[in-house]
């Protein structure tokens, strides 16, 4: 039997973690592949760690935090190095729903490399107007810089498939991997699909996800990237 | 070579040597590599000449079609500032990298 690798990139997710755990494995118990939940406790100073543990997720801790990027490449070579045949990551903070992930898994046992959730294709979302002129803005400098257009390229909902795991290399270490990934992508000839995913979002979510002001920063570091 | 020199070029001059002693000090230290320790005596070199004849400055300015001798070195000063600090920013991204591959490994251990 195959497995699958959920991998939850996490940084001081302690008050909510333990439910996003088990809201999973609750939602994934059906699946007929063998699984795994990853948690990448990226340096939190919390519980995220423990709780998890407690939860029966696997935990890969960074002694320091290193940033979404570094922990979510470590979730991917915990699955190179171990022979996982799919991995998913999936946001710590419970704006995801798992529910969702039956339908990623279909897309890749279909043959994608890559398979993405997008927020924007999922027309029932309500995403705030101004995380809406971000996230289209980072579409944007994706395609500036790699030359591929996706209606959500910093969703952190994404699966890959044994193809893809191998050959994925991120270097960058912070929210620009979002836009690196896709770099990746290209340079590897993966094929992806995006399929609609929910998205809830919550005053913890947004007040952990990305800030807005963040994005010019974003930019800032694929370009010192450009130059290495 | 002129005669006497202004107060301020002398400090300029020994401000550079000592920047120049730097430099070779770290270089001795293996601090820093040959390329970045020829890189900045050439500066430091180019600097002196500019203290020292800043006249040969204003036909270099002539022939750049800027107007004095003085803005020249402001120009080149400011854009190889811009350059170095862009680089720095490069190398700690680097170097960033590098830490996270230290703290994969740790925690894939």
């Amino acid at each position: 039997m195959k497995t699958l690798a959920v991998i939850l990139p996490a940084y001081n997710e302690a008050k909510i973690i333990g439910q996003v755990i088990k809201q999973l494995k609750q939602d994934i118990k059906n699946l007929k592949v063998n699984k795994k939940i990853i948690v990448v406790n990226d340096g939190s100073s919390d519980k995220t760690a423990a709780i998890s543990k407690k939860c029966g997720a696997l935990v890969l801790t960074h002694k320091i935090n290193r940033g979404y990027g570094a922990a979510l490449q470590t979730g991917i070579e915990y699955a190179r190095r171990h022979d996982i045949d799919y991995a998913i990551t999936f946001d710590s903070d419970g704006q995801h729903d798992s529910q969702d992930i039956l339908k990623v898994l279909q897309a890749l046992k279909k043959g994608s490399n890559i398979v993405v959730g997008s927020r924007f294709l999922n027309k029932e979302n309500k995403i705030p107007f101004i995380r809406k002129i971000i996230l289209k803005f980072a579409n944007f400098v994706t395609f500036l810089f790699f030359g591929i257009w996706v209606s959500d390229t910093q969703s952190g909902f994404r699966g890959f498939n044994r193809q893809a795991i191998e050959k994925i290399n991120l270097s960058t270490n912070n929210m620009e991997v979002s836009s690196e990934f896709y770099a990746e992508v290209k340079k590897n000839k993966l094929s992806f699909t995006e399929i609609p995913i929910k998205v809830r979002y919550t005053q913890y979510s947004l007040s952990k996800g990305q800030h807005n002001l963040n994005s010019f920063n974003v930019m800032l570091k694929l370009i010192y990237k450009l130059f290495r | 070579m002129p005669t006497f020199f202004l107060p301020i070029q002398i400090v300029f001059v020994l401000f550079i040597l000592f920047a120049a002693s730097r430099a070779i000090l770290r270089f001795k230290d293996g601090e820093i590599h040959l390329g970045a320790l020829i890189f900045w005596l050439i500066v430091w070199v180019g600097a002196t000449l500019a203290v020292i004849f800043p006249d040969k400055t204003s036909q270099l300015a002539v022939f750049l079609g800027i107007g004095r001798g003085a803005d020249v070195i402001v120009y080149l000063s400011l854009a190889l500032l811009f350059y170095l600090v862009f680089r720095q920013n490069v190398l700690i991204e680097n170097l960033e990298t590098k830490i996270s591959k230290l703290i994969r490994e740790i925690a894939l251990k």
